[in-house]
Order: C-alpha cells, then sequence, then structure tokens
C-alpha cells in the first residue's frame, strides 16, 4: 500500500519528519517497505529557459538551442516539436542519469553540432506517459531551481506492507490514526457530511439472496446523480494517484480510486443511462459472462456474487466492474454503488478468476461495515465537487451488518504477557486514540471499532497496548533455569543421525541434502508406482513435473547428483545424505535413513592408483554408519538378498535376524541406464530407526581389560569347500569351534581355479589363538585345530586344503 | 721391538685395513681364533717359568684385550659406516606429493542446526520433532488459521491426492504442527526447539520448495515477552558469534500468536559481505510472538492459566547470512565444488565451550 506524505498530512495534523513517520510506522507494526523521495530521485535536474532556437542545419526536426541553466548558458540540440524560446524547461546537464530512457548522459555531437545535456519530457524523468514534448515548467519557476519544487513532483512516496488482520490500514486514514495513537501528531480525518439529495433514487436496488447465502451481499446502497460532467479530473488528483503507481482515467473513476486509497472503502459508480431495470446483486450462474473492465471476458458460476440488471452480469461484487455500464466521456447521469460483500466469498472469487483488484484486496480483507453510508456520502460530494450535477437520496437495500463486540479487559493482562508496566491511564488513552471504546469497570468493558474486525480477544489488546508503547519497552528477562547444568537433550533418534552423519563425512564422504520428492519415473525405479499412489506419496500440485512424489529411497536423488558432477568433470565422488525417506502418508512412514552412494574414478597417482569403491565400500560404508548409530555391529548378518534396484549379485543385507538394518551394493546397471546414468555406481542404505534401542546402563563403567600376559599365536587353515559356501558361514564355524582359545578369525584369501575342484573354492583363515594359563603345547594345538576342522566340515562340508 | 709389539703392530694395521666385517672376522680370526697369534702366544704361557709368566702373562693379556677391543670399536665403525651407507642408498625425493585422501564434509544446514540447537539446549530447550506429511489439522486448523486463510491454498502449500473421505494429506508449510503435537500430548512446563525440512509450493531466486525451520515454544505460568526477547537476542549474539548485535523487535502478524512480532538484527553491507554489529540496515530473521489463546485452548491448555511463546526462523538463511552463502538454490543442487567450499570438517562439533566454529 502506498501513499505520499501530503496525503497523510490531510489525516495527521503533524510536525514530524518523513524519517520520524517511517521509523513510527514500523515501530507500531506497519512495515515499510521502500521510501522514494522525488526531490532526491529529481536532484539532478533543474530548471532551464529557452533563450533562442533555431533549426538544425542538417535535421529538418531538430532544433539548436540556447539554453540558460545553472551551469551558465548551453547549446542543446532537441527534437521536441515544443522547444521554442521563452519556455521553462527541466535541464539534465551531461553526466546525469535520465532514468527513463535509463542513459547518463555524455557530451554528444548531434549530426555535427555539439549539445550539452538534454531537455527531459515527462516519460523521460519518469513522472508521466507525456512525450509529445518536453516538459514545459511554470513561467515563475527560477533558472536552477530543483524541478521536483516545480513539477508537483515534491511529494515523498511511503510504500508499507499491510498485514491481514489490519484491513482499515488499506486506507491513508488507517495509518494517520495508528501514528497518532502513538503521538505524532493529531488525527484530522474529515468526517463526510451527508449531502441533501432531492427526491428519491430513481434507480431501484435489491438484493436476491435466498437465507442460506444472505451475507454474501448483506448491504447494497446507492444514489443516483445526474447532470454530471465526466473529463480529466483536477490535476491535484491526477498527482496523487500517479505518485501511488494508478493511471488517472477520468474524474469518475478517479474518485472511487481516491475513496478506495483515502478510507480503505472500494466504490462504483454506473452510466446510469446503460443500465436496466433494477440493479441488484445475487448469484452467478452456471453459463454466465461479461466483459470486465481490464477488457477480459470473465466467466461466472454459481459460488460469486454478482451485480446484475435485466441485460445480465454487469460486474462481479468487490471484485471488478463491467466495461459496458462503464463510465465515459459522453456520461451525464450516473448511479453510484457502496456495498458490503463478504470476505471469505470474495477471496475465493478472486482467486478462482485470478483478478487481483485494489477492490477485491479490500473486501476480502475485511472493509468497514460503518462505513457504508459515509463512504457514499463522501463520493457524493467529491463527484459534485468536480463533476457537478444533482444527486437524489440515499437509497439502502439490505442492513448494515453488526460490528458490535466487546471484550472484557483486566488491564493487568498487558503486564501478564508482555511483562511490560503501562499505566492504566495510558492503556485506556492508547486504545481509544486507536478508536476502542473503554468502560472501566471491573474487568474493563472495551468495545472494538467497526474498522477491525480482527479483534476477538484480551490478547488482541494487550498487542494494541504494546505495540503503540512500542516493542523497545519490552523488559529483557532471562529464561530461569531448572537445572544447574543442563542435561542431554537429543533425542535417540537424533543421536543416531548426528553421529551417522559425522562417521560418513569421516570416511570422506561430502554430506548433501536434495529434495524430499523427485521424478514420478525415478522413483518408481526404487519402488512400485501402484504402492506410490496407494500409499497417498503422490502430490496433487508438485512444483515441477519432475517433483512430483515423496522418495521412497534417498538412492536415486544422489545417483542424480553424482552425474550431475560427473557431467561437470567430477567423475570420482562420493556423496551421502542423513534424512527422511517416505514409506506413506502416516506419521509412522517418514523415515529416516543415512544413504550414500560413490562413483569412483581413482586419480592416477606415482605410488600407484588407489583401488576403486566396490560393494565391499559400500558394506563398509554401512558397517560405520551403523557401528556409529550404536548397532551391535558385531552381531550382524549379511544376505544376499537386497532389493530389485541393486546387482543381483553385488548386493546385500545387514540385519539381525528378522530386522532389515542396511541394503548395500551395486546399483542395477539397468535402473542407472534408465537413469541415463553412465559407468557404475555403488549405493548404501541405512535405516538408523530399524536399530534396536540400547539397554541403559546403570553405570559408565567399561568392562575390565582383558589383557592375558601370554603371546597370542597364529595358524593358518585352506579349506576347500562348495562355491556356494559364504565365507560368513565359514568364519562363523572356526569362531565356533572353540570359545576359550580362539581370540579371532580372519579371511586372507579366496582362491578358484587350478588346484581347486570345479565348483569349489578354497578359503584361508588365519586364527588366533590366545593362551590364557600355560603356555600351549603342540598337544593343545592340534587339538583346537581338529576341532576347527571338524566344525567346518559340519556346518559348510569344507575339508582342509590337502 | 719385541716380538709382541711387533704382533700388536702387525695386528692394529690389519684391523685398521679391514674394510668389511668379514675381513675384520678374518682378521679377528687370525688374532684371537683358536690358531690365532694371540692365542698361540697365550699357549707358550704354560712353558715358562713363573718369573717369565709374571712377567709375560699380564703383557699377553694386556694385548689380548687391546686387540679385542680395537676390533669390536673397529665393527662397531663398519656398523656405523654400513649403516649410513644404507640410508644414503635409501635417500627418496620428499617432496613427491602423498596420495590424495578425499576429504568428507558436513553440509551447513546440519552444521548449521547442531549450533541452534548446542545454544537452545543450554538454554534448557528439549529437540522435539514430526512427521514432514501432515494432515490440516495440525498445519493449519490448530494453529488458528482461519478456514480460507491464504496460506492455505494451492499457490503455497503442497497437498497429496485426496483420500477417499475427501481429506487431503499436506507437506508441512512450517515446524509449527510439532507444536500442537507436542502440547497435546505433554504437560506445561514445555521449552522445545523443533527443526526440520518445512515445503512451500514457491521457487525463486530466494524460495525453494523445501527448505528448513527452527521453530521454538515456551509453555508455562510465567513466561513473557520479555523473556522472549531476552531468549532471542541471547540466540543472535550467541549464533553470529559478534559481541554487539543489536536487536529490534517490530510488531506483525501471524495467525498462531498474539502479540506477535518480528526480529530484526542490524547489518551493514561491506562489498559482497553481510557484517552484524554495525551499520544502521535492518534485516529480519525471524517471526515469533505469544502463543495464541486459541492454540492454547486447541490443545487443551486454558490461556488464562497457561502462556508462553514461539518463533521460528529459517535454517538456510541463517547459515546464509553467517557464513556468507549467495544463493539459496545452491543448498540443494549437491554440486560437490559446492559442498566441499562451503561444508565443514567433520571434527568441527558445534560446542558452546570451544565457540560454535572456527
Amino acid at each position: 500500500m502506498k501513499f505520499t506524505l501530503s496525503w497523510l498530512k490531510e489525516h495527521l495534523e503533524t510536525d514530524a519528519s518523513l524519517d520520524e513517520i517511517v521509523e513510527t510506522m514500523v515501530a507500531v507494526g506497519l512495515e515499510v517497505e521502500s521510501v522514494e523521495n522525488p526531490e532526491e530521485r529529481l536532484a539532478a535536474f533543474t530548471i532551464g529557459e529557452v533563450l533562442h532556437a533555431e533549426k538544425h542545419p542538417d535535421a529538418d526536426k531538430l532544433k539548436v538551442c540556447k539554453v540558460a541553466t545553472k551551469d551558465g548558458e548551453m547549446q542543446i540540440v532537441c527534437g521536441a516539436p515544443n522547444a521554442r524560446a521563452g519556455i521553462k524547461i527541466a535541464y539534465a546537464p551531461v553526466g546525469s542519469y535520465v532514468p527513463g530512457i535509463d542513459v547518463t548522459l555524455s557530451k554528444a555531437k548531434i549530426r555535427g553540432v555539439e549539445s550539452h545535456g538534454m531537455m527531459c519530457s515527462a516519460r523521460e524523468l519518469e513522472m508521466g506517459d507525456d512525450h509529445d514534448g518536453i516538459i514545459e515548467a511554470p513561467a515563475g519557476a527560477g533558472v536552477g531551481d530543483p524541478v521536483s519544487q516545480w513539477l508537483g513532483v515534491n511529494d515523498p512516496v511511503i510504500d508499507f506492507e499491510v498485514t491481514p488482520n489490519r484491513p482499515d490500514t488499506n486506507g491513508v486514514n488507517g495509518v494517520a490514526r495508528d501514528l497518532a495513537a502513538a503521538g505524532l501528531g493529531r488525527l484530522v480525518t474529515p468526517a463526510p457530511a451527508a449531502v441533501k439529495g432531492e427526491g428519491p433514487c430513481p434507480q431501484k436496488i435489491e438484493l436476491r439472496f435466498d437465507g442460506e447465502t444472505k451475507d454474501a451481499c448483506p448491504a447494497f446502497a446507492g444514489r443516483y446523480i445526474k447532470g454530471v460532467k465526466n473529463g480529466p479530473s483536477p490535476q491535484w488528483l491526477q498527482d496523487r494517484l500517479r505518485a501511488i503507481g494508478l493511471r488517472p482515467i477520468s474524474a469518475l473513476v478517479d474518485i472511487t480510486n481516491y475513496v478506495t486509497y483515502d478510507r480503505a472503502r472500494p466504490l462504483h459508480v454506473y452510466d446510469a443511462d446503460k443500465l436496466a431495470g433494477v440493479i441488484h446483486a445475487r448469484l452467478g450462474a452456471q453459463g454466465e459472462n461479461f466483459l470486465a473492465l481490464d477488457d477480459k471476458q470473465c466467466e461466472v458460476d454459481e459460488t460469486m456474487t454478482v451485480i446484475a440488471d435485466n441485460n445480465g452480469v454487469l460486474g462481479l461484487g468487490g471484485v471488478i466492474g463491467g466495461e459496458s455500464t462503464g463510465c465515459t466521456e459522453e456520461t451525464v447521469n450516473v448511479f453510484v454503488e457502496c456495498a458490503y460483500f463478504d470476505p471469505l466469498r470474495t477471496a475465493k472469487t478472486g482467486r478462482k478468476t485470478g483478478l487481483n483488484t485494489d477492490a477485491r484486496y479490500r473486501f476480502e480483507r475485511g472493509v468497514d461495515p460503518a462505513f457504508i453510508m459515509p463512504g457514499i456520502e463522501m463520493a457524493t460530494q467529491l463527484i459534485l465537487d468536480l463533476c457537478g450535477g444533482a444527486p437524489s437520496e440515499v437509497e439502502l437495500a439490505g442492513e448494515i451488518p453488526q460490528t458490535d463486540k466487546t471484550v472484557l479487559f483486566p488491564p493487568s493482562e498487558v503486564k501478564r504477557l508482555t511483562g511490560m508496566d503501562v499505566e492504566p491511564e495510558e492503556c485506556e488513552r492508547i486504545l481509544t486514540a486507536l478508536g476502542f471504546a473503554v468502560s472501566k469497570s471491573d474487568p474493563w468493558q472495551v468495545d472494538a471499532p467497526s474498522w477491525r474486525p480482527d479483534i476477538e480477544g484480551k490478547a488482541d489488546l494487550v498487542e494494541e497496548i504494546a505495540r503503540i508503547v512500542g516493542f523497545d519497552h519490552l523488559p529483557t528477562a532471562t529464561l530461569p533455569l531448572s537445572k544447574a547444568v543442563e542435561t542431554p537433550k537429543l533425542t535417540v533418534g537424533q543421536e543416531r543421525r548426528r553421529l551417522a552423519r559425522r562417521a560418513l563425512a569421516a570416511r570422506g564422504m561430502l554430506e548433501a541434502v536434495t529434495w524430499s520428492f523427485l521424478d514420478a519415473r525415478h522413483a518408481g525405479l526404487f519402488a512400485s508406482p501402484d504402492d506410490l499412489k496407494s500409499k497417498g506419496l503422490v502430490l496433487a500440485n508438485p512444483i515441477a513435473s519432475d517433483l512430483g512424489v515423496m522418495r521412497p529411497s534417498i538412492l536415486p536423488n544422489l545417483i542424480n547428483a553424482l552425474q550431475r558432477n560427473a557431467d561437470r568433470g567430477r567423475a570420482d565422488l562420493a556423496l551421502f545424505e542423513v534424512a527422511p525417506l517416505y514409506g506413506d502418508d502416516r506419521p509412522e512412514g517418514h523415515v529416516n535413513a543415512a544413504a550414500g552412494a560413490r562413483r569412483s574414478a581413482p586419480p592416477r597417482h606415482w605410488q600407484g592408483a588407489a583401488a576403486g569403491a566396490d560393494v565391499f565400500t559400500v558394506k563398509a560404508d554401512a558397517i560405520a554408519a551403523l557401528e556409529a548409530a550404536g548397532a551391535p555391529t558385531p552381531s550382524l548378518q549379511t544376505t544376499a538378498d537386497a532389493p530389485g534396484y541393486f546387482h543381483p549379485g553385488r548386493s546385500g543385507v545387514l540385519r539381525l535376524g528378522p530386522k532389515v538394518l542396511a541394503h548395500f551394493g551395486e546399483i542395477h546397471p539397468r535402473v542407472l541406464k534408465e537413469m541415463d546414468v553412465d559407468g557404475a555406481v555403488h549405493g548404501f542404505e541405512v535405516f538408523l530407526d530399524a536399530i534396536p534401542a540400547g539397554k541403559k546402563k546403570p553405570t559408565k563403567t567399561k568392562p575390565a581389560l582383558d589383557a592375558p600376559e601370554l603371546l597370542p599365536l597364529t595358524r593358518d587353515f585352506a579349506f576347500v569347500v562348495d562355491a556356494a559356501v559364504t565365507g560368513e558361514a565359514l568364519l562363523k564355524a572356526v569362531r565356533g569351534a572353540e570359545k576359550k582359545l580362539i581370540a579371532g578369525a580372519s579371511l586372507f584369501d579366496v582362491y578358484e581355479g587350478k588346484g581347486v575342484p570345479e565348483g569349489k573354492k578354497s578359503l584361508a583363515v588365519e586364527v588366533t589363538l590366545q593362551p590364557r594359563e600355560r603356555t600351549l603345547t603342540d598337544e593343545d594345538i592340534d587339538a583346537v585345530s581338529t576341532r576347527i576342522i571338524s566344525q567346518v566340515g559340519k556346518a559348510t562340508g569344507g575339508v582342509l586344503r590337502a | 721391538m719385541s716380538e709382541l709389539a711387533t704382533i700388536e703392530n702387525d695386528l692394529t694395521a690389519k684391523i685398521d685395513a679391514a674394510a668389511t666385517e668379514a675381513a675384520l672376522e678374518e682378521v679377528r680370526v687370525a688374532a684371537l681364533g683358536k690358531k690365532g697369534v694371540v692365542s698361540e702366544q697365550m699357549k707358550t704361557l704354560g712353558k715358562m717359568s713363573p718369573e717369565e709368566r709374571k712377567e709375560m702373562g699380564p703383557a699377553l693379556n694386556g694385548l689380548k684385550t687391546r686387540i679385542a677391543e680395537a676390533i669390536e670399536a673397529k665393527k662397531q665403525a663398519l656398523a656405523e659406516a654400513a649403516l649410513d651407507a644404507r640410508l644414503a642408498s635409501e635417500k627418496v625425493d620428499v617432496t613427491l606429493p602423498v596420495r590424495p585422501e578425499p576429504k568428507g564434509k558436513i553440509h551447513p544446514v546440519s552444521q548449521v542446526m547442531e549450533e541452534i540447537i548446542a545454544i537452545f539446549s543450554a538454554m534448557g530447550f528439549d529437540v522435539a520433532e514430526g512427521p514432514d506429511i501432515e494432515d490440516d489439522f495440525h498445519n493449519f486448523t490448530a494453529l488458528n488459521f482461519p478456514p480460507d486463510h491464504p496460506a492455505r491454498e494451492m499457490h503455497d502449500t503442497f497437498f497429496f491426492e485426496p483420500k477417499d473421505d475427501g481429506a487431503r494429506m499436506l507437506l508441512r508449510t512450517h515446524t509449527s504442527p510439532v507444536q500442537i503435537r507436542t502440547m497435546m500430548t505433554q504437560k506445561p512446563p514445555i521449552r522445545i526447539i523443533i527443526p526440520g525440512r518445512t515445503f512451500r509450493c514457491d521457487s525463486d531466486q530466494t524460495h525453494t520448495p523445501m527448505f528448513h525451520q527452527v521453530e521454538g515454544l515456551v509453555i508455562d505460568k510465567q513466561t513473557h515477552m520479555g523473556h522472549l526477547k531476552g531468549t532471542l537476542e541471547a540466540f543472535a549474539k550467541t549464533f553470529f558469534e559478534v559481541d554487539d548485535v543489536k536487536t529490534r523487535f517490530r510488531p506483525h502478524f501471524f495467525p498462531f500468536t498474539e502479540p506477535s512480532a518480528e526480529m530484526d538484527i542490524q547489518y551493514e553491507r561491506v562489498g559482497k559481505e553481510i557484517r552484524f554489529g554495525q551499520g544502521a540496515d535492518w534485516m529480519e530473521i525471524l517471526g515469533c510472538g505469544m502463543v495464541h489463546p486459541n492454540v492454547l485452548k486447541n490443545c487443551g491448555l486454558d490461556p488464562d492459566e497457561y502462556q508462553g511463546f514461539a518463533w521460528g526462523m529459517g535454517v538456510d538463511r541463517l547459515a546464509m547470512l553467517k557464513y556468507g552463502i549467495p544463493d539459496l538454490r545452491d543448498f540443494f543442487a549437491a554440486d560437490a565444488r559446492w559442498l566441499e567450499h562451503y561444508g565443514f570438517d567433520p571434527v568441527d562439533q558445534p560446542n558452546l565451550a570451544t565457540g560454535l566454529s572456527r
């Protein structure tokens, strides 16, 4: 919402400077977005006088002028038809920036004649649309005076954000009221005087709603004015509208715009001679339409309030008027409408039609119902003043909506909610200044003014008082601590995510944050499209078609990111993300995961390139994340049944019995192809929420250190087993063969080929034996070896390799 | 010259001349071995008269000891020389580059969330969370959004396809639904912050369809706006790690707070940098206010008995301001160059004792 300083001063008698006004607006909650001071904007331009003008020797349309300026006499070449000796002009010196043509002037030669600076048109100085000639300033203007002083543009324009709770500040008088309450001056908004009409209104008005929809338009006031003369509005009105970015149209239209901005009261003026029969408000009907004032055909439906006559729809109530009954230069008899339209219905109509008008903006936030009658009087007086004519009496259809609202208010609420000490007298003064009626019973009874639909209860009054006193008067208080030292605050889940994140970064991976949604086509590679739909994960209004479903896995986003980076020349990269994925639309469907993806192209190095990532790299990633997050990793089992988006032979699942904690492996080449990804990608996903809760221990004591005195010794075993036997099964058999002496077993060789029968493989294990009470004898060692060999034979069918 | 002196001179010369450990060993055997010259001399002692023995015994033993010592000394010298030679031969070009190790980084959003948590933890706030996919009640109705509040409309909120009963789930537009979930399940006093992902159907230079918020909520029987001011001012100073960050509170409007405010901090733009604690311009960094009585009622709390404040702030924006990150959209692009440049070393764990950042 924009207004000018002089406009404000018609409502606020004040000595305050522009800066003080702006500061106070911000302090009371009217957030100023910009202040434009034309005096500053036009500071470079001063009045000049054309002393002499003659035709350019080489151009018919150009003139060579001698101009008296603040810089002395200048020669300026000018193409304007009105450039002639004796006129006062707007002089732009060399070096100045001319906003309307976006040019910084330099000394020029035009068709061989030197030109020093420029004489500007209104459009060149962004003071209007006029570009037919240069500006002619009043004859009294002095050479060297700032142009702003003589051209009616020295009025600063303030633009501020109107919050949805303050429809009253959609009018300049509402701003003035807040400022007056804040002590910046006296509110002097004139109350519109009733204009005596002659005879009843010849134009009949009706409200045609049934009981349930009556509130769509509860009141419709109108008045007939005959014999007006429409034409351009006077300069002061045009200047005012132009200053706030509105285009002056004609006196009648400009008057409605003026009242809209002055009092937050939209109006409409019809050419009464174009109306057929009773003008009425009703709901629209499917199929109806009309040509709106924006020159577009507007479709109407049964949810919208329309204004109609016998010929059909004339306009949308509270949103936009129609072309057919609009006022023109020829209009002589008018009908002025001042009505109340329901905010919700107006808002819906506005959204449906996409029409953003000043009227809609005000009606959907709520106009002051008590200003219907004053509004029409104010409009009448302006029309009479600017266009003449003779008014009828005012006709009102329906009833003015009631706005009485009384809040029971103990003034102690101010202290309770804000901590500020404000004297009751000051509370009363502020409320009264804002238009509330205060009755000091116990508790106070405070009546809200008709223009404040936002006031509901005590807290609203506290806000009114606090914002006028100023939030800079709030005390600074510290929340009391309940303990001398605070206890840990993260939940188990939050702590797991923090630790998994840092563990993965410590493994050299970069943490990414990617969208929670993705392309349905890519999601479909990681979950069945039917499931995504039936589980409610498809967005109805995605921001882009490739961000249409909630992600069933973090992997596709990371895989796409790897490819994007590769396209920029970064082929060797490991990314991870610790964030949610979505199983369904219930709170329980929100699953916290840690996922990572690697695409490797290890750089060459003089010591030889590092190994590239493979399935065991991402298995290690998954185990590292799980371990950091507190999973009992030694107890994990690995199975080879990862989901179908992994390579079927190079992927696995980490689990605790039936509980799946992680997937890892090479991404299926078919999936990569569908995603237009080159090369191999390895990935993992860890389901942090699935980790079983750790037992709460009574103390932080660690178990005693087990560090035997005796030296451990190692023995190697090579077993020939069926190719299908897993390393994990063999190691489990070895470790389980003897619990006391076997301290560890590691698999150090896997071999298939010459020397090992077809369908078999050789697995070599180093077993560490830890003597406890005495040094082991050969017999002791043989006994353990025998048990290992027999246990492996039993569990896997393996035999010692010859 | 006596015979012994001749032997000693001869052996000493040979020891000196031995260039290798093997040559030295030969000298040792030739001198001190079973048939060595010194050993042969020792054997003659038995045949000597006691007087001769008394003279020759110490002389021979002295010779033996001196030769043995000379050999040992030479042996050590040879070993030293051999080691020096080996080490000299093992010289490498230590200026050669080490094998590059990829350096992992923590995303600025995660880091800043941890910074925020560290600050509010110290002020006694628990960390609460809730789901990204929400229903209308928790995201809007309970938070005092009138039925047709513009923020509910399509252009702001991501909706899911309607269910059979017509109800539509949505992506939460703020983390405030967790306020409702907490107040409905937990008795005051409540002091929580709520970090998480939030979503708005909006995309331009300064808006992304997904972003991050940290919301705060305090509910008890005495907390007023002065506490709100004190808490958030302390936060701003601690978070930006600038001693004299200036803040101001301005009245504003939110459906779920009354009175409502926005907090601005003072800043100055120096070139492309934003500096806090200086300058004359203000920028808004968060919205806040006293929890609206209707919100308390909606959660079953009596607004005449309970009161408190809430605030919400954008984590991504705070990260941009603190660390000078120019474009919001880059946060979610997973560009390795950006992640490496703006990311944090995993050893930098935000902590108030060490300062939040290096």
